[in-house]
């Protein structure tokens, strides 16, 4: 479980910080350069992709090598019934959320009798059926060439989205709900029995709880947040490639979680910007962009194990409680029985 | 479909499994001992590939290339576990992430010391020919390769059911407490066992570059099949690691060969669908 | 209190002056200054990391060879090449785009390397007005049902070789029937298909067509379902599948019975470099470069370029090169104004190089290059392999033959289109 530096005065702290990131990130295009708005749009296309696999990783404990599949699955959807049927927005949507739900429920059928390893392998199997699907089902999806030419959206009131500056707007309001309801999630009943489960599986059923049950539902609730940030990303990029939906995809989500934190959603986002900003700048300079990912990957969890959200924590806590606020290092979250 | 094409294929079959089998004996028995999943396993196969092209450049002599990547690699297998992977004991995650982080550092820095051409080793003469059968063809240098699994299957059963080393090897998988407490130096066995299973894809990389030739990306490419192999064998299992790299070979060459419209299903759907039955694997532990 | 006349104060007022003297004179002719020695910025979306580097290198090291033979200067401005690495992935060579677009504010971009990645960018570039120079990026649609007016393609389009291709194959070489093998997405469908069209025109007969994903490991299944009846083998697996399938197709005795052919991505000098000689000798594909071209531009092109990479330029390094002189002539056409997108747009368009390295290039209609097509033979000589020119076809655009409204009617060529008649 994550300790709070001090009870509900850090709880207040937090929601304070919240709202002013969130008034930042709205005053943020009046100032702003068009190309960070598109680098934050991109934000939080994958944060909510990142988000979504941390319910999954950081509440429930299950690592999945194949989240992006549903990222995909949704994201693909739009592109089809925006190009081929015209489709509008609200049908588009509400048929790609409930295909990635659909695909989501399947694959979970398969994937919740395994635990750890093999949990990590059968979602990457999971995945890859996914990714090879997209490539070779060229009528529907172009296949290699990808899926191009998908329209903006017009949200309602006739609001078109063409511009980066109303679709920004338009993103952070859906990350924003999409984080709302996470959050809500972690902390409700379900919430707390998931984080039962990621302590001890057996512990739980003896109590009496349906282990499966309870992950077959995260699993499809973050199979959906996944779709969202999919639909989102089909809009906004107009195109939508096997690449969406590779084992590099599956990894990188996983990476966005890890390093900013498992179990903190918060985490998850600042994950997914320090990627999205890291490699779009870094690439510019360096070539060598793997190797620092690398690097910052093995030396994050050498020295930061619970990512940039543990870490700010700890220091946190430090700075405001002293020496006596030490406590002893939180175990990472790990997959289990 | 008449014999020959089964001969042909199932050769074929056995040829790419038991290259498989270099790079999955090493991943199963690594998770068998430390519950450990190697991403970067990939890399050493990709680092034995270029080391030993490398050294087949200067000497010409594919022995000493093998000899030579198997003991690089295996040296920085050794680092990686004992520095780095041994403060994570039996925590799943970290040591995942860590493995993960290496294999970043590790393709890219390939990319960067032997460029981004992809190149072969080339063959050594002697086994350079092709056996003809009727009308079935197959290179010499691929019973070679089948040879050579089989050998370091006996060699590594043998030493793991035979032998004290195999005898503490074991000991420790069933129980490492317990294992220590009979005085087995725990932390030596598992830097061992990762380090033969460093030097073991390192040697696969050698051999695969020869008929599979070796590019960036090489890494990437043929871990998901070792994963898949483990996978349908049991983790930890190395009568798994054997029997399931036989199966995705003959399974992965039939199925491109029947049924080519689904090439890109052929190993991952039938993966699934064993999984989905017995997630333990064949022979694994459940 | 006077202030004495001191040499410090002569001095110091002396400066002054010639400070303001010189401002002042910066502000007569601002604009005329800034527009001479402002840069003109080129984007660059290159791929030198992930599955394509080493082709990216080489297109930025064709790219950049131009650049230093002309001091980086282009009508008396000085280039600025901003180079962005896409790594292969669609999604990243559109966020790159967006940067070198709008924060860069570049002139003109060059379009990577990928078809997927090209179908990203071209909505932006088209919505944003870029114009965009695609020198690799083949994409058959991209100047065809898909073309716009921002994308001019000096390069080639994948089918562009193989449609003389296979006439030359029907006709010189007389093969009746004929295996395809090529790697399972839309380059491979273009390639074969525009041979399979024009050697069946001929009289050809393609009777199998096999398709391995890109990727590939092992290509032992599919080089042994390849009929044994048929007079070639046309393949067109790509990368490092390339160097697989070669040393597959030799490994397994078909080299020795069943001639080798196919698209000329196969034999290009950045795979022969990674090829065991003896996988390539005597292979014959089409492309529009060999760098054992014998015209004199092509022999300073190539001795320049392997004078500082050491290596032979691959068909990557020539269409960059070229494309750099390409919009060296539109900046010169138009003295340097690239601020004037339209005018600048409209010399890229009437730009015509006889001289390129690889021959003469120009644009059709539809802004595809229009160029030479060589038939290339392997030849090794004391170890080295090279593509020898056996045959040139002039003046060949993306139709071919075809009336342009007859070709574009037709569906673009697809994994079942042209359909395989003769397949049994």
């Amino acid at each position: 479980m994550w300790r709070r530096a001090n009870g509900s005065s850090g709880r207040w702290g937090s929601r304070a910080m919240g709202a002013a990131v969130l008034v930042a990130l709205a005053a943020l295009p009046l100032v702003s350069p068009t190309y960070y708005l598109h680098l934050l749009t991109l934000t939080f296309c994958y944060g909510i992709l990142a988000m979504s696999l941390d319910v999954l990783v950081g509440y429930t404990g299950l690592s999945s090598l194949g989240h992006a599949a549903y990222f995909g699955v949704a994201g693909y959807m739009v592109g089809v019934l925006a190009t081929r049927y015209a489709l509008g927005f609200w049908p588009a949507f509400s048929l790609a959320l409930l295909a990635a739900i659909i695909v989501a429920g399947v694959f979970g059928l398969l994937a919740i009798r395994a635990t750890g390893p093999y949990f990590l392998i059968i979602t990457l199997a999971l995945g890859q059926i996914i990714w090879g699907l997209a490539y070779r089902w060229v009528s529907m999806t172009g296949g290699d060439n990808g899926l191009r030419g998908i329209p903006r959206p017009v949200v309602g009131f006739g609001l078109h989205l063409a511009q980066i500056q109303s679709f920004y707007y338009f993103a952070l309001i859906v990350t924003a709900l999409a984080a709302g309801v996470m959050a809500v999630l972690a902390v409700s009943p379900f919430g707390l029995t998931l984080r039962g489960i990621r302590e001890s599986g057996s512990r739980m059923r003896a109590l009496g709880y349906n282990v499966w049950l309870h992950k077959y539902l995260a699993f499809v609730i973050a199979g959906a947040f996944s779709g969202l940030g999919g639909v989102l990303y089909a809009y906004y990029n107009q195109f939508v490639s096997p690449a969406d939906v590779s084992l590099v995809a599956s990894a990188n989500a996983l990476l966005m979680v890890v390093l900013g934190g498992s179990g903190t959603l918060w985490g998850a986002l600042i994950g997914a910007a320090l990627l999205v900003f890291l490699q779009n700048l870094i690439s510019g300079l360096t070539q060598r962009w793997l190797t620092i990912l690398g690097a910052i990957l093995v030396l994050s969890v050498m020295y930061a194990p619970q990512g940039i959200v543990g870490a700010a924590r700890v220091l946190v806590a430090r700075g405001t409680a002293g020496p006596a606020s030490r406590a002893a290092p939180v175990p990472t979250a790990e997959p289990h029985a | 479909m008449g014999i020959p094409f089964y001969v042909q294929q199932g050769l074929n079959g056995l040829s790419f499994g038991a290259l498989l089998f270099l790079l999955a004996s090493g991943l199963t028995l690594i998770f068998g001992l430390m519950r450990i999943v190697n991403i970067a396993q990939g890399s050493y196969y990709l680092l034995g590939a270029y080391v030993g092209l490398s050294v087949m450049h200067w000497t010409h002599n594919f022995l000493l290339a093998i000899v030579v990547a198997g003991a690089a690699v295996a040296a920085i297998g050794a680092c990686m576990q004992r520095w780095f992977l041994a403060r994570f004991h039996q925590q799943a995650l970290p040591q995942f992430l860590l493995t993960m982080g290496f294999a970043f550092i590790f393709s890219d820095q390939a990319l960067l010391l032997w460029g981004g051409d992809p190149q072969s080793v080339p063959v050594p003469p002697a086994l350079g020919g092709t056996l003809v059968l009727g009308s079935v063809y197959f290179p010499t240098y691929r019973l070679f390769v089948i040879v050579v699994g089989a050998v370091v299957y006996a060699g590594l059963w043998t030493l793991q059911e035979r032998t004290r080393l195999g005898a503490m090897v074991r000991a420790a998988v069933d129980d490492a407490e317990m294992a220590r407490g009979l005085g087995i130096h725990v932390g030596k066995v598992m830097t061992g066992v990762f380090t033969l299973g460093a030097a073991l894809a390192a040697a696969g990389g050698v051999m695969g570059a020869a008929f599979l030739s070796i590019y960036p990306g090489a890494d990437f490419d043929v871990l998901p099949l070792a994963f898949v192999v483990v996978i349908v064998g049991g983790l930890g299992s190395l009568k798994g690691a054997f029997v399931g790299s036989l199966l995705v070979g003959l399974l992965d060459n039939f199925g491109k060969a029947l049924f080519p419209e689904l090439s890109y299903f052929t190993l991952f759907a039938p993966m699934a669908v064993i999984l989905a039955l017995r997630p333990q694997g064949l022979f694994g532990r459940a | 209190m006077a202030q004495a006349v001191t040499r410090r104060a002569v001095v110091k007022r002396g400066v002054f002056l010639a400070g303001a003297a010189v401002c002042g004179l910066g502000r007569l002719r601002p604009i005329a200054y800034a527009q001479e020695k402002a840069p003109i910025r080129i984007g660059f979306i290159a791929d030198i990391t992930g599955t394509v580097a080493q082709s990216g290198r080489d297109m930025l090291d064709g790219f950049q060879l131009y650049l230093a033979e002309k001091g980086s200067t282009m009508a008396g401005r000085p280039v600025d090449l901003i180079i962005e690495d896409a790594a292969g992935v669609p999604a990243n060579a559109l966020t790159k785009a967006r940067k070198l677009v709008e924060q860069d504010q570049v002139h003109i971009l060059t379009a990577p390397l990928l078809a997927s990645e090209g179908y990203a960018v071209r909505d932006y570039i088209v919505d944003r007005n870029t114009p965009t120079l695609f020198a690799v990026c083949s994409a058959d649609d991209l100047t065809q049902r898909k073309r716009a007016p921002v994308i001019i393609r000096t390069g080639w389009s994948s089918s562009e070789p193989s449609h003389p291709f296979g006439e030359w194959v029907a006709g010189t070489l007389k093969y009746k029937r004929i295996a395809t093998i090529g790697s399972d997405y839309a380059f491979g469908y273009e390639v074969v298909g525009g041979f399979q069209r024009t050697f069946e025109q001929r009289g050809g007969q393609v009777v199998q067509k096999i398709w391995a994903p890109l990727g590939t490991p092992d290509y032992s299944p599919y080089v042994t379902q390849i009929r044994r009846d048929v007079d070639a083998v046309f393949a067109i697996p790509v990368g490092a599948d390339a160097i697989r399938f070669t040393k597959t197709y030799r490994q397994y005795g078909l080299k020795d019975k069943i001639p080798l052919i196919g698209g000329g991505v196969l034999m290009d000098e950045s795979l022969l470099r990674g090829m065991d000689p003896s996988d390539a000798d005597g292979t014959i594909t089409a492309l529009m470069w060999s760098a054992a071209l014998p015209t004199p531009q092509a022999q300073k092109f190539v001795a320049a370029f392997r004078a500082r990479y050491a290596k032979d330029p691959s068909y990557y390094a020539e269409t960059n090169y070229s494309g750099a002189q390409w919009i060296h002539a539109a900046v010169e056409h138009i003295d340097g104004k690239v601020e004037d997108q339209q005018g600048f747009l409209r010399a890229l368009r009437a730009v015509q190089l006889p001289n390129a390295p690889r021959g003469p290039m120009r644009l059709d209609d539809y802004q595809n290059v229009v160029q030479n097509v060589y038939v290339r033979k392997v030849d090794v000589r004391d170890g080295h392999a090279q593509n020898t020119v056996i045959y040139t076809f002039h003046n060949v655009s993306q139709f071919w033959t075809f009336p342009p409204a007859a070709f574009l009617a037709q569906p673009v060529y697809g994994r079942d289109f042209p359909p395989c008649r003769y397949c049994a």
